[in-house]
């Protein structure tokens, strides 16, 4: 992928920056508008391999979502007792990975954070792309998603409204404004780099096209001055967004009576994994993209490390609230909620409680040291788990408490179908493809606050350098 | 804006008149002061344009605080009494369900749906109202005509005195800029 690149760092890893030694503004600009600006025919084979494979996933699920909406729901594995299954795991785990992007962009914003800065448009991305990929779960889950239209409350013939006291239709209004909102905030972090590459850009269409995108921006003083106001505020306003979008999707089960789902903490327990989980992901993405566009400069292994830090802590989080569950399961006194962990633990699918365990509370603990924190392969595989971890939370979540509610006689069992594993899988076509078009087409690294950090970086060497001087 | 606009309409009839002059600055520090000087020495119409945000270029240029913020929270305020206020009709006039003797107004459960209608709401207010005070979406401007241009979104830091400022002297100014440590200074058209 680098061949075609003018400009191939040297690979020196850095472990206690934020930027590699001798970056300008000249050269990160160069550096990340130059992966999108090399010209059409000479894009990497290693991208179109990737778009290809991506496509191939892509079409798996077209084929599984049509044969859906021509057959029924009822090729899934789902019935009664269990009528939460795939979907509803996927649709939780996807939304889940999305916060990660949130978190970085707006709440480390807040924090001012300048770790959040070469990473925190992938990882905005990445959140779009997954609440992509998560919105659609409960849209075909209706059965009849040619209808889903009802969600929205309209002036209709059949004179009625939308339940709004419902957690279901608190979702529908959380999870668009978590959308709309994620896109806005994306888009105007994109127009100063926009700009950047409508001037750098040597194509008459890629000029247009860049051109049109970026508004016209100049970077106008005044303008800037109302552009941070803009990006604080939004920031403000996505911090609790995402934490109420995960709540309200937490209140989704806490407001059902089924044990395991009918306790109070979900909400954070809920906030805590979906951050764990987006963290994860954010990391499996970024170790291939800085190797594959030669990235070793702008995403330091201080980033890698402090990622793996919040990893950490937000996963000591969960596995508090694992502790929590055994421990009111016995402290509330129901059989019920007793035996919900009986099951769990020794049960039919207790190997994926225990593989729960494993991949979410034991293997992340190698995380407090900082020799496997800047490893990357240990930190990828240690990642890819807590990936497969978090699937399970939703999977022992929803299948093991819907399998055994209260009465043995409405017990049941759900065995997935090839449609289940379809809509699963060929998701992440839709979110690779849309991946792949996002570092092929936008900058996938914020340039412009790069060079602030850049600006940044410099000022701060300068002031040491006056300081000693004054001190000898 | 509108102005402009009818300048614009009569340069077309003559020769491109003169829009300003631009000077680049070779970092933070050097616009920041400049800017200062410019602003003192009786100039009004001037504007930076730089690659990065500034963080005091606008006190320097003696920009206001913007009232975008206001914008936002008007639209906060309209997203979320306009969904507060259409659940309570909804259930209380237009389709009142009474489910087991419950409140008809359960404020409380309006509470999220209230709560995403204000963030959803000052967030179009922060981005519509960002885009349009700024006077975009706007592809030309009579700045990208200053050589140079270019390195405005890259590495440059660039001050303009606009030709319409009553002190306006195309030399005097040159000379001013030059003095104040301008790396390159050039007078451009509309």
């Amino acid at each position: 992928m680098q061949t075609s690149q003018p400009l191939k760092p040297p690979v020196v890893e850095t472990y206690d920056e934020l930027l590699g030694p001798g970056e300008t503004y000249s050269s990160v600009t160069a550096r990340i508008g130059d992966i999108v600006l090399y010209p059409l025919l000479k894009t990497p084979w290693g991208w179109i391999g990737g778009f290809i494979a991506a496509g191939l996933l892509l079409m798996l699920y077209l084929y599984a979502l049509a044969t859906l909406f021509t057959v029924g729901i009822g090729i899934w594995g789902i019935n009664i007792p269990i009528a939460w299954g795939f979907d509803i795991i996927n649709f939780v785990w996807w939304i889940g990975i999305g916060h990660a992007g949130t978190l970085i962009s707006a709440v480390l914003l807040l924090f001012r954070q300048d770790w959040r800065t070469s990473i925190n448009r992938a990882a905005e991305a990445m959140t779009i792309f997954a609440v992509a990929c998560a919105g659609i779960y409960p849209l075909i889950h209706t059965g009849r998603p040619w209808l889903d239209y009802w969600f929205l409350p309209y002036p209709n013939t059949m004179g009625m409204w939308p339940q709004f006291r419902s957690p279901l239709e608190w979702d529908v209004f959380a999870i668009s404004t978590y959308a709309t909102v994620s896109v806005l905030f994306w888009f105007i972090g994109l127009i100063p780099d926009l700009a950047t590459l409508r001037d750098r850009a040597q194509h008459p269409i890629a000029k247009i096209f860049y051109g049109l995108l970026s508004l016209g921006w100049r970077g106008a003083a005044k303008h800037w001055q109302r552009y941070e106001k803009a990006s604080l505020i939004l920031a403000g306003l996505s911090t609790p967004l995402v934490l109420s979008v995960h709540s309200i999707i937490s209140f989704d089960f806490a407001v059902a009576q089924l044990p395991g789902w009918h306790v109070t903490v979900f909400p954070p327990y809920f906030v805590a994994g979906a951050v764990y989980c987006g963290f994860a992901m954010v990391i499996v993405l970024m170790i291939p993209i800085r190797r594959w566009f030669g990235l070793h400069s702008l995403i330091t292994m201080r980033h890698f490390d402090v990622m793996s830090k919040v990893m950490l802590a937000s996963g000591l989080i969960v596995t508090y609230g694992y502790f929590g569950e055994i421990f009111y399961s016995w402290y509330s006194g129901s059989i019920y909620e007793y035996f919900l962990i009986v099951n769990r633990t020794t049960g039919p699918w207790a190997w994926s409680y225990w593989a729960l365990i494993i991949f979410n509370v034991l293997i992340p603990q190698v995380l407090w040291f900082k020799r496997f924190r800047t490893n990357l392969p240990v930190l990828f595989f240690v990642s890819m788990c807590i990936n497969v971890g978090m699937w399970f939370e939703r999977w022992v979540i929803i299948v093991l408490s819907l399998t055994r509610d209260f009465l043995p006689t409405s017990w049941g069992t759900y065995t997935p179908t090839f449609y289940d594993w379809a809509t699963y899988i060929g998701s992440f076509g839709l979110f690779f493809i849309l991946f792949f078009l996002f570092i092929r087409l936008l900058p996938m690294v914020a340039i412009f606050e790069v060079r602030d950090l850049v600006h940044k970086t410099a000022h701060k060497a300068h002031d040491k350098e006056d300081h000693g001087h004054a001190g000898a | 804006m509108f102005k402009r606009k009818s300048n614009a309409a009569e340069a077309a009839s003559t020769a491109p008149a003169t829009y300003g002059i631009m000077a680049e600055f070779s970092g933070t520090d050097e616009i920041i002061a400049a800017a200062e000087s410019v602003r003192a020495a009786g100039y009004t119409l001037v504007e930076a344009y730089t690659h990065i945000p500034v963080h005091g270029l606008d006190d320097a240029l003696g920009h206001k605080p913007t009232r975008l913020p206001w914008l936002v929270l008007a639209g906060g305020i309209t997203g979320a009494s306009g969904l507060f206020g259409f659940m309570c009709w909804v259930n209380l006039v237009d389709y009142p369900l009474n489910i087991g003797g419950r409140p008809l107004f359960s404020w409380p459960a309006f509470v999220p749906i209230t709560f995403e209608g204000m963030v959803l709401f000052s967030a179009f207010a922060a981005v519509f109202g960002l885009i349009l005070i700024c006077g975009l979406p706007l592809p030309y401007h009579p700045v990208f005509n200053a050589p140079g241009f270019e390195r405005a979104s890259v590495s440059g830091f660039f001050l303009c005195i606009e030709a319409k400022d009553p002190q306006y002297d195309a030399a005097k100014a040159s000379s001013f800029l030059t003095k104040l440590g301008a790396t390159a200074v050039h007078e451009f058209s509309e």
